[in-house]
């Protein structure tokens, strides 16, 4: 198993003091190599649940459990190298850290996994998302669909289990929406890794074998039951 | 990719706001790297054994203006001393050289210091070990109004053997003395003040029109400065009584009066002792404190005294000044850097995504901004060097200071450190934003 959730809470404290329960869910699994949708409406907690699960935010209570372990129970500088070598993430826009180019962008996503950096593998995903011809190409310099192909690339860089993606083609243009939606979902087939994507295009996630409803498993009042964090 | 190389990309993406901060720092780096190099120049110029003499005696007065004057060269002579009183010096059996200087006028071209002298002068060592040679011409001033040059003056004035020129008296615009000079000999370059002076025959200098005092003001003179030697102030006033008569019989007559020694007035007198007994010098120029009106000058002390009050607190006045300009600098690099985290709250979003820890973002900062400090030092330490390589035969030209504008002092090497330390203070706040981004705050932006 790749992903398990259990008895995760999240609130937000809001400016007032008071507190905003977002995220309640008592199980929610995603088998090696399962891929699923997540489909919610806005401000529901689909970036929440990403976050939470990726480790950059920790959860009031339960326990997020990727590859066997429990990212809630590691030490932050533990659980940031484990995010670096087990979970690729993409985001909706601007991924790319300006300053380097396509290749060194891919080799920075190896860089603090601890494992050797790679250059062959980094340009074979470059290759495999069409960018080639692009490897020294900064981001200013790319089109947003191509940069959001190298980001598809690096979020792989270190094989991890499970791909987050926010909304991945959210800003592209249809065209390419299509190509990027089966880029990753390829990618991702080919290297065994778990994909759970966030998106509010019908079309796409009817691609998927697997829909998940937020709002259906999410129940956010459970957060009153346990005292937040 | 280590942090290092994450860093120097970070800084190469904002170019002009790196290299114009690594700039700021270069330059205050520069200034103090020339502080040190021109500061160091002027030290050992004037601390080194800068004569081959022992004692230097003049008038009483200031032993610096003396040193100054005679050996330097670079401020105007205060009093003279009687001609006579040169022939007791050589009389003295603890004096094995005594050589005459005389000075006050410069050439009309460059304003180069005159000094008339003897023969002696160039046959004794002018530094420690050190003898003249010449780079052309005869050895000898034979005629009267015969001159030996420094390598300097010649190269700057152009002139050679056989080439003539005219003097200013006392270096006054406008007082043009008549006589005309002829360089006999070129001296070799000496390194000292020698190669900018011009010499001419101590008799030639007295020949010079109007370098004779009125015989009322010599007798005034000898009568204050003979005081307490009431033998050799009657001598002296014999002498002076039969030059009136003399100049009185020129008006009558035309035949010429001849100024007798007592007339004859000299700046300085270089002396030196007997080297297998330390002792006299030290004794000859206590005798000198206790008599009448001169005085016997070490040549480095008051040199070494005027280094230590006064360059030495200028050098540090100006350390202190570049130290704070490279201080402002740090600053200038702290705002520039402090200022760029809010634009790159995302950037360092993305990299703690990617895994980097907190440490690494703090780390990457930390290491631009001391990229930047250490960066902009290596620029300003080789351009003040490098400036210094340019600059110093103009420097030699001008001032006769000789720099070596390799030479490291023991502070450059402590610049690289206080900078590197610097760099990482400068660095600290804005990597301690690094440090704390809130990442899920951060990529919602
Ligand atoms: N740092 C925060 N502090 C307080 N409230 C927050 C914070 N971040 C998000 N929220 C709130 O939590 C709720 C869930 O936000 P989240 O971004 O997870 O929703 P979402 O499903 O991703 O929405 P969208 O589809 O618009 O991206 C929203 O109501 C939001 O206003
Ligand atoms: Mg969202």
């Amino acid at each position: 198993m790749s992903l398990l959730l259990q008895h995760v809470r999240k609130s937000y404290r809001q400016p007032e003091g008071d507190l905003l329960p977002v995220l309640g869910i008592e199980h929610f699994e995603l088998a090696r190599g399962e891929q699923a949708v997540l489909l919610g409406s806005s401000g529901g907690g689909k970036t929440t649940l990403l976050n939470t699960i990726s480790g950059i935010l920790v959860p009031d209570s339960g326990s997020v459990i990727v590859d066997g372990r429990d990212l809630v129970s590691m030490p932050e500088v533990v659980r940031d190298r484990y995010r670096a070598s087990r979970i690729g993430i993409v985001f909706q826009t601007f991924n790319l850290l300006p300053a380097f180019t396509a290749l060194e962008n891919v080799l920075l996503g190896m860089t603090f996994s601890g494992r050797t950096v790679d250059q062959a593998f980094a340009r074979e995903l470059l290759e495999r998302v069409g960018l080639g011809h692009r490897l020294h190409h900064r981001p200013s310099r790319l089109s947003v669909g191509e940069q959001q192909r190298v980001a598809v690339a690096r979020s792989l860089a270190n094989r991890p289990v499970l791909l987050l993606a926010d909304e991945p083609t959210a800003n592209i243009d249809p065209a390419n929406q299509d190509l990027i939606l089966r880029l990753i979902r390829d990618t991702c087939r080919d290297h065994q890794v778990s994909l759970l994507m966030v998106t509010h295009s019908m079309e796409a996630a009817e691609q998927f074998d697997r829909i998940e409803r937020l709002h259906e498993f999410n129940h956010p009042e459970l957060c009153h039951t346990g005292a937040a964090r | 990719m280590n942090l290092l190389l994450i860093a120097w990309k970070n800084l190469l993406q904002r170019r002009l706001a790196s290299s114009l901060t690594a700039l700021s720092i270069g330059l205050g780096v520069m200034l103090m790297v020339l502080v040190l190099v021109i500061s160091g120049a002027v030290e050992t110029a004037f601390t080194q054994r800068s004569i081959g003499y022992d004692l230097i005696v003049g008038p009483k007065g200031s032993d610096l203006q003396l040193v100054l004057s005679a050996v330097y060269r670079i401020q105007p002579p205060i009093e003279n001393l009687p001609a006579m009183y040169l022939d007791e010096l050589r009389n003295d059996r603890r004096v094995v050289t005594a050589v005459p200087l005389a000075f006050g006028d410069v050439t009309e071209d460059g304003s180069f210091p005159i000094v008339g002298t003897t023969d002696e002068y160039f046959e004794n060592e002018y530094l420690p070990g050190q003898k003249f040679s010449f780079q052309s011409g005869g050895q000898r001033m034979v005629q009267l109004f015969d001159a030996i040059i420094g390598a300097d003056v010649a190269r700057q004035n152009g002139w050679n053997k056989d080439d003539r020129f005219s003097i200013l008296h006392g270096g006054a615009e406008g007082s043009k003395h008549d006589e005309k000079f002829t360089v006999v000999a070129v001296l070799a370059p000496t390194g000292t003040a020698n190669d900018r002076t011009v010499f001419l025959n101590l008799d030639g200098f007295y020949a010079i029109d109007g370098h004779e005092k009125p015989v009322e003001e010599i007798e005034k003179r000898l009568r204050d400065f003979y005081a307490a030697d009431a033998d050799r102030l009657q001598q002296a006033l014999t002498e002076l009584d039969d030059y009136r008569r003399q100049l009185d019989a020129q008006e009558q007559t035309g035949t010429p009066a001849v100024a007798p020694r007592a007339m004859q007035e000299v700046t300085a007198v270089l002396i030196r002792t007997r080297p297998e007994t330390p002792f006299d010098a030290i004794s000859f120029s206590a005798d000198l404190q206790k008599g009448f009106q001169a005085m016997a000058v070490n040549p480095i002390r008051p040199i070494q005294r005027l280094m230590t009050n006064v360059v030495g607190n200028v050098q540090k006045a100006l350390m202190v000044m570049t130290g704070l300009i490279i201080l402002v600098s740090g600053v200038s690099i702290f705002v520039s850097i402090y200022n760029s985290m809010s634009d790159r709250r995302r950037e360092i979003a993305i990299m703690r995504s990617l895994g980097a820890g907190r440490h690494h973002v703090f780390g990457i900062i930390l290491a631009e901004s001391a990229l930047l400090c250490t960066g902009g030092a290596c620029l300003g330490w080789l351009t003040g060097h490098a400036l210094a390589v340019i600059a110093s035969p103009w420097l030699i030209r001008r001032t006769g200071l000789l720099i070596s504008p390799w030479n490291i002092s023991p502070w450059e090497l402590t610049l690289f450190p206080a900078l590197a330390i610097l760099g990482i203070l400068v660095g600290f706040l804005p990597a301690l934003t690094a440090y704390r981004t809130n990442v899920a705050d951060a990529l919602s932006q």
